[in-house]
């Protein structure tokens, strides 16, 4: 064998061309983030200085931020603390900014994650029911729920659901994550391990605040489940069409196959390998885009604590998290290339 | 002895500007024979052999004084017990193995499948059974072929694998809709054989669907011509060459001859009087 010689084969070259991309993809965003500090008018030394600073502070610090240096020197600095996980000095907190998004974005992983295993959970069946009965009451009926969630703005479907589930019933706990009495003993009591509280009560094997955790999960997730639901059930819905009009389902059919694996098997089989993309893709969108649930329902997320940085301009707080939520999207993107080809054997 | 007996056969299909038919009266018999079907584009033939196995998609809907195979009234069997005649009694080959067979699931899977759900066998007998079907179909390494996906055969070697699948359950009546169209006529010739040995020696009864007139002509005992969803002539595969209907005849006129007159083919004159009864 010679030297250096490595079986390839067709997937594991695929992936590794996908890793070549993701880096150049990632390279992009930083790019595009660098640049986006030096566009928006935030004047880095004052925000940290203050309005009334002496001309000889500003110089001082301007060195000491390294403003004075070329930019492509700027962008070198910036590239390699990066890449060693320096994201910078939260200028509101004096933390780093790495540390405070590790608290929370676990927060919006949990509520996301939630809400895309409902999406998939209900959305799925319901686009392949409607897809395999198109016009009956029950697909009319899923495309109307569906058109609600997809339309009606988030927000107020937030507040009805706070008001209705928690106010009027008391069904679901209200907004934050915990009930205060259980926010405080909560570091006590429970070790952070991931900083999803679900796990991380569960491995405490504290069922008590598990139970009201769960309590107060469940209406943000909803909320957000339905939004995903209605997306994944009209895409299910329009692939399944596709794919039940082919001939290979009538070979199934031929065969004497029950309608049922016609459907499920032989149908789902084909129709997830376009959908996976789809999932993938909206769970992204429910990482990223979360904020205004997550306000409302005082969720110490990742797209209220970008919100509440760009509020005060604090820079480094934004710009970190962006590239958080940027290397997330990368990540799933990958992620979906990966199962994609192993869903589709034309595709490897 | 009939197999198969169809009378009346009309297929309708509910459109927003009205109904369709897009067949309109069909009766035929057969036997353990190769009934070959002919016609033109649309001119019903595939639904015609659809029907037979009810699987005409809605908005379309079937109905036919009688259709008996077997001494059963398919027009009468509940869903379930067609469903037990379909594949294990009636199977079908269908015109092009790139849409036919499962682009996500591997030969041997599809191949089984049948004999696995709807037989109950185990995976080892179903197995033992497909690989014969392979070599019964001429294909040199059905091993490999097993552990292959559907995109990763020849069109010939995929028509071959559908005819094995089909003929696994060693079915009374095959319905074989255009089974060469796509192929390279190289690959239809080989594939027609197999099909011909196939049916010879099993003794089923085929219904062969072609536009290829002078294919059903060598291939098949008896020919029905449909022209806009109704038979216009019925004749023995050997008289084809003499039909008497006008527009068998027009077909006819319309294959190009090697060292004949390099003059245009002749239009097809298709007269609205032949569709009426």
């Amino acid at each position: 064998m010679t030297h250096g010689a490595f079986p390839m084969t067709p997937f594991l070259k695929q992936t590794g061309k996908t890793l070549f991309s993701l880096a150049l993809t990632f390279l992009g965003l930083l790019i595009v983030t660098f640049i986006i500090a030096r566009v928006v008018p935030v004047d880095p030394v004052t925000a940290i200085l203050g309005e009334r600073a002496t001309g000889e502070q500003i110089a001082e610090m301007r060195a000491k931020l390294g403003l004075d240096d070329p930019i492509w020197k700027q962008f070198g600095i910036y590239l390699w603390d990066v890449i060693h996980f320096d994201l910078g000095t939260s200028i509101r907190t004096r933390e780093p900014v790495l540390e405070e998004v590790g608290r929370y974005f676990p927060a919006t992983l949990e509520l996301s994650t939630l809400a895309t295993i409902f999406g998939v959970l209900f959305g799925v069946p319901a686009g392949v029911l409607g897809a395999t009965r198109p016009g009956s009451v029950f697909d009319q009926f899923t495309r109307l729920f569906g058109l609600i969630g997809y339309s009606v703005p988030v927000f107020w479907l937030s507040l009805i659901g706070l008001l209705l589930f928690y106010g009027q019933l008391g069904w679901v706990g209200g907004p934050g994550r915990l009930d205060s009495m259980y926010d405080m003993m909560y570091d006590m009591k429970v070790p952070a391990v991931t900083h999803m509280i679900l796990i991380d009560t569960a491995l405490a094997g504290e069922w008590d605040m598990w139970r009201n955790a769960v309590s107060h999960i469940i209406l943000p997730a909803g909320i957000l489940a339905w939004l995903s639901m209605a997306y994944i059930s009209r895409m299910t819905r329009s692939f399944m069409m596709n794919e039940m009009g082919q001939e290979y389902i009538t070979t199934a059919r031929v065969k004497g196959m029950p309608e049922g694996r016609v459907i499920w098997v032989h149908g789902l089989r084909n129709t997830m390998v376009p959908l996976i993309t789809v999932i993938a893709l909206s769970y992204a969108y429910l990482l990223e885009g979360a904020v205004l649930t997550e306000t409302i329902f005082a969720w110490p997320g990742l797209g209220r604590y970008i919100t509440d940085a760009l509020l005060i301009g604090d820079m480094p707080a934004v710009l970190g998290g962006t590239i958080v939520v940027g290397a997330v999207y990368i990540g799933l993107n990958m992620l979906s290339d990966i199962l994609y080809r192993l869903a589709d054997p034309r595709a490897r | 002895m009939t197999l198969l007996s169809v009378e009346n056969l009309r297929v309708t299909f509910d459109t927003e500007t009205g109904p369709v038919q897009a067949v309109r009266g069909v009766s035929f018999s057969l036997g353990r024979e190769r009934l070959g079907i002919v016609g033109e584009s649309g001119s019903g033939k595939t639904m015609t052999g659809r029907s037979v196995l009810r699987l005409i998609r809605p908005p379309g809907r079937i109905e036919a004084d009688a259709m008996v195979f077997d001494g059963q009234d398919l027009m009468r069997l509940p869903e379930p017990q067609m469903r037990a005649l379909r594949g294990r009694r009636i199977a079908m080959v269908m015109q092009d193995p790139k849409f036919s067979l499962n682009p996500v699931m591997k030969v041997g899977a599809q191949l089984t499948e049948g004999l696995r759900q709807r037989d109950r066998m185990s995976a080892k007998e179903a197995r033992t059974k497909a690989l014969a079907a392979l070599e019964a179909v001429q294909i040199r390494d059905p091993e490999r072929v097993m552990e292959a996906w559907p995109h990763e055969l020849s069109g010939g070697m995929g028509q071959r694998v559908m005819i094995a699948m089909m003929l696994i359950p060693e079915p009374d009546l095959l319905i074989a809709d255009e089974p060469t169209s796509a192929l390279d006529v190289t690959v239809q010739a080989e594939v027609l054989s197999i099909l011909d040995n196939l049916v010879k020696t099993r003794g089923m009864g085929l219904i062969f669907i072609s536009h290829d007139l002078r294919l059903v002509s060598r291939f098949c005992d008896r020919v029905l011509v449909m022209y806009k969803g109704r038979v216009v002539e019925e004749l023995a595969a050997r008289d084809l060459m003499q039909a008497r209907h006008p527009y068998t005849q027009g077909l006819l006129n319309c294959l190009p001859r090697i060292g004949g007159p390099r003059t245009p083919l002749p239009a097809l004159d298709r007269s609205a009087a032949w569709a009426k009864e």
